[in-house]
């Protein structure tokens, strides 16, 4: 038996006050080593406003439940209040990193809809347009692919190339990020000599450039460890899951709706369809390099091939005319009025159209009343899609893993969450 | 292609076919409700069918007396590179339909995000929680009564 000093209790009477609430940690089951990770919304690796709780076991990840929506507008319902014409604006805020090929998908979905025939050289411009979208997406998913496992100096590169495209655009359509260039039934503004200027020197340099980034990274150790076989999802997961994109044909599946379904002109362009069979982060961004090459082939193509021609259709009850003609015509003039306050007036009918985006397949799916408004417009984002196979790649991943799985899945959160 | 798809599924699951619709290229096959599961997994199974990726599972709101509601699958066929639409009717007393989540995993978010937003409730989903909205908002935002501009207040702020 022991008597207590004096100093003992003035010791037990401190831990005493040190106790309370707030401090401390009573654990049911000591040997309890799972805890839940909250990653985002404000995470610089989650490319956005993805939001991930992840289980983890010490750094292994047991399970992990994405949260999406924290950048939801609300487009589909917006859509429901614009006429087709209003919405074209919408769609350049939906997959931001590509833009012009959204403007071209939603128009080309109407069209169909409508029943309105392009001319060719409308459609050799888009096929340049969405081409030069894909690189530009898929320079920007390499680069920050790079810099989310650490390597700064790919995405500094990346972003070079892709300011050259940014500025054919400028040329093009006025506007560098948010272009807004579709039109129903044609374009905003023709194709023009100091495009393909711009654009013959941009193809003249970019297979250096690209070969640069490629060399850099595709033999940098630490990049090639760090994505070399994570993220693995199989060929019958991918298929149920419903996985479009460069995550499908990295993991064996040729699927590119620009050879199994050929829009616009791609049936007379040659390309391949690039396809790996490993499925994992490295192998998602090869296939990016590798489209990024085809792109950079099709383009050369597609600019020789260009006809000379209108690059609207003539359908004045479909397309808006062109302003110097509003100016200067009666008949114009009214079909202007009459397509800016009533609409373009689709027969009544549901139609879906996708198109292979950078992303995978975006498609939208319009039902029309046959008013000048869409009764519903579904977009089938790909990105969203794409990051539902999120829980079954991370599954039994390291942490550290986290960054390079999500920046090899490439999502955009404004087409994700709509 | 589409015609003898059509042929096929109504040979494989009898009186689950309604109607069928074609329009611009696209057919829309409805299907009975209580079949859905059936025909999902024919058209999976089949090897002339092979419709063996879900592209989309969406929500019409058709705001009409007798079924409202439309749910739309649209349908991808790897080996046949074709597309196919089913379509589900449902009354807006009991906007219920059985999930097709045990045959295509990847209609697992489309169908909470249709559930998100017009409160279509897939029975047996293994997750039935909203994809996009806070849990706590009370209303369907894609129903056609539910205001463009919103209702004020109906989207609480952050509990602290």
């Amino acid at each position: 038996m022991s008597v207590r000093t004096a100093e003992e209790s003035r010791k037990s009477r401190i831990l005493a006050a040190l106790e309370d609430q707030d401090t401390t940690v009573v654990m049911d089951d000591p040997l309890e080593t799972t805890m839940v990770l909250n990653m985002g919304p404000q995470h610089p690796a989650t490319h956005g406003v993805l939001r991930l709780l992840v289980r983890l076991d010490g750094e292994t990840v047991l399970a992990v439940v994405p949260e999406l929506g924290y950048l939801h507008r609300g487009y589909e319902k917006i859509a429901e209040a614009c006429s087709y014409h209003e919405f074209i604006p919408h769609t350049d805020r939906l997959d931001y990193l590509s833009p012009i090929s959204n403007n071209v998908a939603y128009c080309l979905a109407v069209e169909k809809l409508a029943g309105v025939e392009i001319p060719d050289r409308a459609k050799y411009i888009r096929v340049i347009v969405c081409e030069l979208a894909r690189i530009a997406s898929h320079l920007v998913a390499a680069g920050s692919m790079a810099m989310d496992v650490g390597a700064l100096t790919v995405l500094l590169w990346t972003f070079r190339e892709r300011e050259k495209i940014l500025d054919i655009y400028d040329v093009l359509c006025g506007a560098r990020f948010t272009t807004n260039y579709a039109r129903i039934g044609g374009l905003q503004q023709d194709w023009t000599e100091a495009c393909s200027a711009m654009l013959r020197q941009f193809l003249g340099e970019f297979a250096r450039d690209l070969g640069e980034v490629e060399k850099l990274l595709g033999t940098n150790r630490i990049f090639v460890d760090r994505c070399e076989n994570v993220g693995h999802i199989s060929r019958e997961d991918a298929i149920g899951l419903g996985i479009t994109g460069p995550i499908l044909r990295a993991a064996g599946v040729p699927r590119d709706l620009r050879r199994d379904r050929p829009y616009l002109v791609y049936d007379r362009l040659d390309f391949n369809v690039v396809t790996l069979t490993e499925s994992d982060a490295l192998a998602r961004f090869y296939v990016r390099i590798g489209e990024m090459k085809e792109s950079a082939s099709i383009l050369r193509q597609a600019l020789e091939g260009m006809p000379a021609g209108p690059y609207h259709a003539d359908d004045p009850k479909k397309v808006v005319p062109q302003k110097d003609r509003i100016y200067t015509k009666m008949e114009e003039l009214i079909h202007d009025f009459m397509l800016i306050n009533l609409g373009i007036n689709p027969p009544v009918g549901e139609t879906y159209f996708g198109i292979e985006s950078s992303k995978g397949e975006l498609g939208f799916y319009i039902v029309s009343d046959g008013t000048g408004n869409p009764w519903r417009m579904k977009i089938r984002s790909p990105s969203a899609n794409n990051l539902s196979a999120l829980p079954l790649m991370l599954k039994g991943c390291m942490i550290s893993d986290i960054v390079a799985i999500i920046g090899s899945i490439d999502p955009v959160m404004g087409e994700a969450d709509k | 292609m589409n015609q003898s798809a059509v042929g096929r599924l109504k040979e494989r699951v009898p009186g689950a076919v309604r109607s069928v619709a074609e329009f611009r290229g696209d057919t829309t096959v409805t299907v009975r409700r209580e079949d859905i599961v059936r025909v999902a997994q024919a058209l999976r199974d089949d090897p002339e069918l092979a419709f063996d990726m879900v592209i989309d599972v969406l929500g019409v709101d058709m705001y009409r007396p007798e079924e409202r509601f439309e749910v739309v699958y649209n349908l991808y066929s790897l080996k046949h590179r074709e597309y196919l639409r089913l379509k589900v009717l449902l009354d807006e007393q009991d906007p219920t339909v059985p999930t097709v989540t045990g045959v295509w995993p990847g209609a697992n978010w489309h169908e909470r995000e249709t559930y998100d937003m017009f409160g279509i409730v897939f029975t047996g989903h293994p997750d039935l929680r909203r994809l996009y909205l806070p849990e706590e908002f009370e209303y369907h935002p894609l129903r056609k009564d539910f205001p463009t501009m919103g209702i004020p207040d109906s989207l609480p702020l952050p509990r602290r």
